[in-house]
């Protein structure tokens, strides 16, 4: 009764699968953004999110409401409502008509202000407001330049969704990513860093040969990552604000799948210098290096559990590969995954209670979510060559590479399966995301 | 093992060593269009890599040369051997092509060879890199077994990252899932 209300006030709501196409200009990188979802069943709290008043701000400045309502919407958990329907367009708490929004059943309302005030700053404030209890939830002033509205909205999109979903928003983050651009043998490895919406991509390595399996420190300073710059991998640790590197691992054979320990002092990674593929945790500080895994089959891919007491990896002892547990201590590994031909890639869940992975259940390669309670997986996506899941560090995204129409692409998808977004780069293929972990500075 | 040397440097080293071993069996191999792809290789070849830090302009740049080059054994022998899905094992057609350059390698002391392990895209990057090295190793393994001495080879994995079918279907795949054997 109350969807078939919702579908006559909103007939834009007829069709389950909505699916937007956004063109978005980036004002920093020459790479286009072309954003694309693809939303199941819409539901969510309906939340109104009105353009903020621009004072003194020239047109070319981003509208935070845009943002705002591209957040909140992509997330799964709201329905922004479309603003053609508003019946008034208030700026501040003293000029809401509560009937307005009780009207269009907006549950939510956002309203707010940028304003030039002067040397090149910039005085922001926002509300969101309660329509029918009439109250303000939350509110805050920002003063920043220019440049720094993107992170604001995105700021405000983080405050709206703690505050309505008891959840932190994870829209004020980074991610990693690499971008291949030409074909053999000339091709030009990227390796990126950009917000969470693919926005404001800075290049932070430019090679010719293959960079992988990019890695955050938990402080989100340093990445590690995977070169064959020196025509094999190797593992190096960059520093973000420097650009100074480290090599970390150069040992004969393979030196690859790097993965922080929760408290930034260990890496694991996989080497072969033993023979065959096995799991080691480095320390960082007395450069110490301590095998973990002994089998004849290939162990790789680790990574840590939450509290640091354990090692997912994949191993192929069972004759594919399957997702294995282990205790940093050591000891003998244990087998997560039994159901599907291939499990791999697998990471924990912020709150640890679950995996997600790569699986192939029999009808391709898809992003699958696995309890560790329940030992089940379930698939998420609906594409069949997805590779490097990543959960957003509040665990309620994950983000993936895919190829769509002979393309690799980044993909988002909500941990229940009803959100999917794509982002598509222009200009060559994008791989190897990373969700970076929080980072609230401005 | 020739690396950060100058290119007449390596032009010397290659020329020296084809006359180091030209008394013995007869290598079909031209000075001069080695010397010529070594230069190409050192051309085209080279990393390029620099790090850029997100606070400032400064870079660092590295490049150096790669002294690989390929020797001709015989022209008719394969010098790819393909593997099935999630596989590292040798057919009784790998092992006889394994076989035919292990027997080389064993008759030619000076010569050196790196195994490149490849992968075919599907599945994560990472388990790919570990399979090619599989796939490497087990090619390696053979020939030691065969007599090769282990110091004169190498393995490296590229994992899905370096293709020669770009193509997305089965022909494409197990034409990717194969280790090179590249004459140093």
């Amino acid at each position: 009764m109350l969807a078939r209300l919702k579908r006559l006030l909103f007939p834009q709501l007829l069709f389950p699968g909505l699916c937007l196409v956004m063109l978005l200009h980036s004002s920093t990188g020459y790479a286009v953004l072309t954003i694309e979802i693809n939303k199941g069943e819409v539901s969510g709290m309906p939340i109104a999110i009105v353009p903020f008043a621009m004072e003194g701000v020239s047109p070319d400045e981003q509208q935070p409401a845009d943002i705002i309502e591209a957040d909140l919407g992509f997330s799964g958990r709201f329905e922004t409502i479309p603003r053609s329907s508003f019946l008034s367009a208030p700026h501040d708490l003293a000029s809401v008509r509560f009937k307005d929004w009780r009207l269009i059943k907006s549950e939510a309302l956002v309203v707010g202000k940028v304003i030039n005030i002067g040397n090149a700053q910039y005085e922001i404030r926002f509300r969101l407001i309660d329509v029918f209890r009439e109250k303000q939830l939350a509110g805050q002033k920002f003063v920043v330049s220019a440049n720094k509205i993107r992170k604001v909205a995105h700021q405000i999109s983080d405050i709206i969704y703690q505050e309505l979903t008891g959840t932190m928003g994870a829209f004020d983050t980074r991610i990693a990513y690499v971008t291949v651009q030409g074909a053999e043998p000339d091709r030009q490895f990227l390796l990126r860093i950009a917000d969470s919406d693919g926005w404001g991509a800075k290049t932070i390595l430019e090679s010719s040969q293959p960079i992988l399996s990019p890695s955050w420190s938990p402080d989100g300073r340093r990445l590690a990552y995977v070169s064959f710059e020196k025509k094999r991998s190797v593992i190096f640790v960059q520093n973000l604000s420097t650009g100074q590197r480290n090599l970390l691992a150069e040992f004969q054979g393979l030196n690859s799948a790097p993965s922080w320990s929760p408290d930034g002092r260990k890496l694991a990674l996989t080497l072969s210098k033993d023979g065959n593929p096995e799991i080691y945790i480095y320390d960082m500080a007395s450069a110490n290096l301590r095998r973990l895994t002994r089998h004849t089959a290939i162990d790789t891919e680790p990574s840590w559990s939450p509290d640091g007491g354990y090692i997912v990896f994949t191993s192929g002892r069972s004759g594919g590969p399957q997702i294995y547990r282990i205790a940093i201590a050591g000891g003998s590994p244990q087998r997560l995954t039994f159901s599907g031909e291939y499990n791999a890639g697998a990471s924990f869940s912020p709150d640890g209670r679950s995996l997600v992975l790569i699986t192939n259940q029999g009808n391709g390669y898809k992003v699958g979510i696995y309890s560790i309670q329940d030992r089940t997986i379930r698939e998420l996506t609906t594409t069949w060559q997805d590779e490097s899941p990543s959960f957003s560090p509040n665990g309620e995204v994950v983000m993936y590479a895919t190829q769509q129409s002979g393309r690799n692409v980044l993909a988002t998808v909500s941990v229940d399966g009803q959100v999917q977004q794509t982002l598509k780069f222009q200009g060559g293929s994008v791989r190897e995301p990373a969700w970076a972990p929080f980072n609230r500075a401005l | 093992m020739m690396r950060n040397l100058p290119s007449y440097l390596i032009i010397l080293i290659v020329g020296f060593a084809i006359a180091a071993c030209g008394g013995r069996k007869p290598v079909p191999v031209d000075t001069e269009i080695l010397v010529e792809s070594v230069g190409g290789l050192a051309g085209s070849d080279a990393p390029d890599v620099s790090a850029i830090g997100l606070d400032s302009d400064d870079s660092a740049s590295s490049s150096e040369l790669d002294g690989s080059f390929d020797a001709e054994v015989d022209l008719s022998s394969p010098r790819v051997i393909y593997f099935g899905y999630d596989s590292s094992d040798l057919t009784p057609e790998n092992k006889q092509i394994v076989q035919v350059h292990a027997q080389y390698l064993v008759s030619a002391p000076g010569t050196g060879i790196i195994l490149e392990g490849h992968a075919d895209e599907r599945g994560t990057r990472e388990y790919n890199l570990a399979l090619g090295e599989d796939r490497a190793k087990t090619v390696s393994d053979f020939m030691q077994a065969l007599g090769v001495d282990s110091s004169r080879i190498q393995t490296i994995s590229y994992g899905e990252e370096r293709p020669v079918s770009l193509g997305n279907d089965d022909s494409a795949w197990s034409l990717n899932r194969r280790v090179e054997i590249l004459y140093q």
